[in-house]
């Protein structure tokens, strides 16, 4: 029985983990879809670049964990500005066809980007020295690390909730998200608004990429290899919310480990069967919007 | 006055409508260009083989993608199907070639039949997931299904007999070629009929306005799934092609590679226009040979680039830019 429950208890943790992990990655995916309507498949990219950014400070120049996070993130943040007025702003309202190749496109340069900078190995990642080991929790011991991450986690979701729901920018990408030409209507400046929220989810990207260096290993593959994660946890969370990623990323968070921990012959089948059955039931996403 | 402008209006669209399915001067143009690569480039017919299943996978494709107008990443499920299908027959010891075409048509028509009912309903985003998810859940299939498959490591035992009982499948890929390129003639002509009939205008219709259709009493659903249904027997036959002419199946013919490939390949030759895959697989076949040879590592980076190019500014690929460009020869 113990054991049962102790297996129980290790899903759940790493799931969580993970599914941190994913819902940093995915919130702002989530967000550009439903505001801009634009399919975005490159953006597991903003994620990958965040942690070779963050990989390379550490590694190469010395630089503190909490500062190279940082750092990615406002990297990732400020070079996604130029993707998003050079080439992504052209094609909102365009065809969905149109915006899927141009971000296939994308995702085949940053594979090749990354492999030109970086060599087509995994980047090393040691979490910084008191975040190594095991902790202690009273009745088992849990990875530091991950327990870290989910802290983190825990904590940018709050943050990031309220801010959408109490602060002034958080009500106008909502307002946009239900009604674009209302919004535009009362005065709100939604070519700023797409912008800045195109940066902040890439900048998150970047961060949740950073954090999750040691779930998601940063090499050239990862806009493809992960890609298919990050779109199951959009389309059955709900596009252009803020809520609907975060608990389709601890479904799939808790049911990939519960899986793969299972069944690790057929964890993935289940999964994809388990999105198209969820996407049957719910096609907008677990919270759709308006 | 304006009543007879009218009428002429009404003559002229009619006359449109009555001409637009007549054979052109330039359609004998691929098929001229396909014999003569067979006199020209001799040593390349096993390769010009493949081209030519390709082309009818693009064919198929554009079925859905450019006239139905459902945007799907995982065309290749029924690729592989028909892969599987017909290689799974020859190395059990049916190895009649023809008949295996039409079981993995057959094959690949039932599991577009069925998928395509539970899937169609949706649209946009979610759509574009369950089309994934079909193909990377046979995808995965396929893997596991190892003593049946083979996996990654490909189907063995593939005995192929000859076409008609009388073309024996050479070294040098001549029989495939004629082969590949009958089929790949048969399909256009059903293609060509399908877009052109009635049918097919109903699709563009619903690819257009789908609201419209359904306020003018369209059966949209039926519509879309049929399309659907052909669309994946056609990609089924371009499968059965390539596991036949190369006597070789592996679990690459169902993954997201493929499916994504064919969808660049038809953007580069110009998609809902039924020759962008004559122009778009040779020419993406081309590019990256090329590409490859000058930067053998990062090739890919450059056919990205190309994409993005294409997208932004060669909207309707290179048979949409030429179109544009003969408009504007013309005006001046």
């Amino acid at each position: 029985m113990s054991e049962i429950l102790s297996a129980a208890v290790s899903i759940a943790f790493h799931g969580l983990a993970f599914a941190m992990v994913l819902y940093l990655i995915t919130v702002g995916l989530s967000v550009t879809m439903g505001l801009m309507g634009f399919v975005n498949l490159a953006h597991g990219m903003f994620a990958m670049f965040g942690g070779y950014a963050m990989t390379t400070l550490m590694n190469g120049y010395g630089v503190p964990f909490p500062l190279a996070l940082a750092a990615a993130v406002v990297i990732v943040g400020a070079v996604s500005v130029v993707f998003e007025r050079v080439l992504y702003r052209r094609l909102y309202g365009g065809a969905e066809l149109d915006q899927v190749l141009l971000t296939i496109g994308l995702i085949f340069m940053s594979v090749a980007v990354a492999k030109y900078f970086w060599g087509p190995l995994a980047q090393l990642f040691q979490p910084p020295e008191v975040l190594r080991g095991q902790i202690d929790l009273g009745f088992r011991e849990f990875p530091t690390y991950r327990s870290f991450l989910i802290l983190c986690g825990a904590v940018l979701v709050t943050g990031l909730w309220l801010a959408l729901d109490r602060t002034r920018f958080g009500a106008m990408i909502r307002a946009a998200v239900d009604n674009l030409r209302m919004a535009q209507s009362v005065g709100i400046n939604t070519s700023r608004l797409f912008t800045l929220s195109f940066a902040l989810g890439s900048g998150l990207a970047a961060l949740g990429g950073g954090l999750g260096a040691e779930i998601l290993p940063i090499y050239p593959g990862y806009a493809t290899d992960y890609l298919i994660y990050f779109l199951i946890v959009v389309s059955v969370g709900g596009l252009g919310s803020i809520r609907g990623p975060f608990f389709a990323a601890l479904l799939l968070g808790i049911s990939d480990t519960a899986f793969k921990y299972l069944l690790p012959e057929l964890g993935s089948f289940f999964i994809y069967a388990l999105t198209l059955a969820l996407l049957m039931w719910r096609p907008r996403g677990l919270v759709s919007s308006g | 006055m304006a009543l007879l402008s009218e009428d002429r209006t009404v003559a002229g669209a009619i006359e449109i409508f009555a001409r637009r399915h007549r054979f052109r001067w330039y359609e004998v143009l691929p098929w001229l260009v396909a014999a003569s690569c067979y006199v020209a480039f001799p040593n390349y017919l096993a390769l010009g083989a493949q081209v030519l299943a390709a082309i009818l996978f693009g064919l198929s494709l554009d079925l859905v993608l450019g006239y139905a107008g459902i945007v799907t990443l995982g065309h290749a499920a029924f690729f592989g199907t028909g892969a599987y299908a017909a290689g799974l027959l020859a190395a059990h010891g049916w190895g009649e070639p023809l008949s295996g075409l039409l079981v993995a048509a057959a094959a690949a028509a039932a599991v577009g039949f069925v998928t395509g009912a539970v899937i169609l309903r949706t649209h946009g985003l979610t759509l574009l997931m369950q089309t994934l998810m079909v193909a990377t859940m046979l995808h995965e299939v396929a893997n596991k299904a190892n003593s049946i498959t083979g996996g990654a490591d490909g189907l063995q035992g593939m005995v192929v007999r000859p076409v008609f009982g009388l073309y024996r499948f050479d070294l040098f890929g001549k029989t495939a070629y004629w082969y590949c390129l009958g089929v790949l003639f048969i399909g256009w002509l059903v293609m060509r009929r399908i877009v052109f009939s009635p049918f097919g205008r109903s699709l563009t219709g619903v690819r257009e306005n789908e609201a419209r259709m359904h306020a003018i009493g369209s059966p949209v659903f039926r519509r879309r799934l049929v399309a659907y249904t052909i669309s994946a027997a056609l990609a089924g036959v371009s499968g059965a092609l390539i596991a036949q002419t190369t006597q070789f199946v592996a679990t690459d013919a169902l993954g997201f590679e493929r499916s994504g490939t064919i969808l660049i390949m038809l953007l580069l030759g110009g998609i809902g226009r039924l020759y962008g895959a004559f122009i778009g697989v040779p020419l993406y076949m081309i590019l990256q040979d090329r590409f490859a040879a000058i930067d053998p590592v990062y090739w890919y980076f450059w056919i990205g680039l190309l994409l993005v190019v294409v997208v932004m500014f060669f909207r309707g690929g290179a048979i949409g830019t030429g179109e544009r460009l003969l408009q504007w020869l013309r005006r001046r």
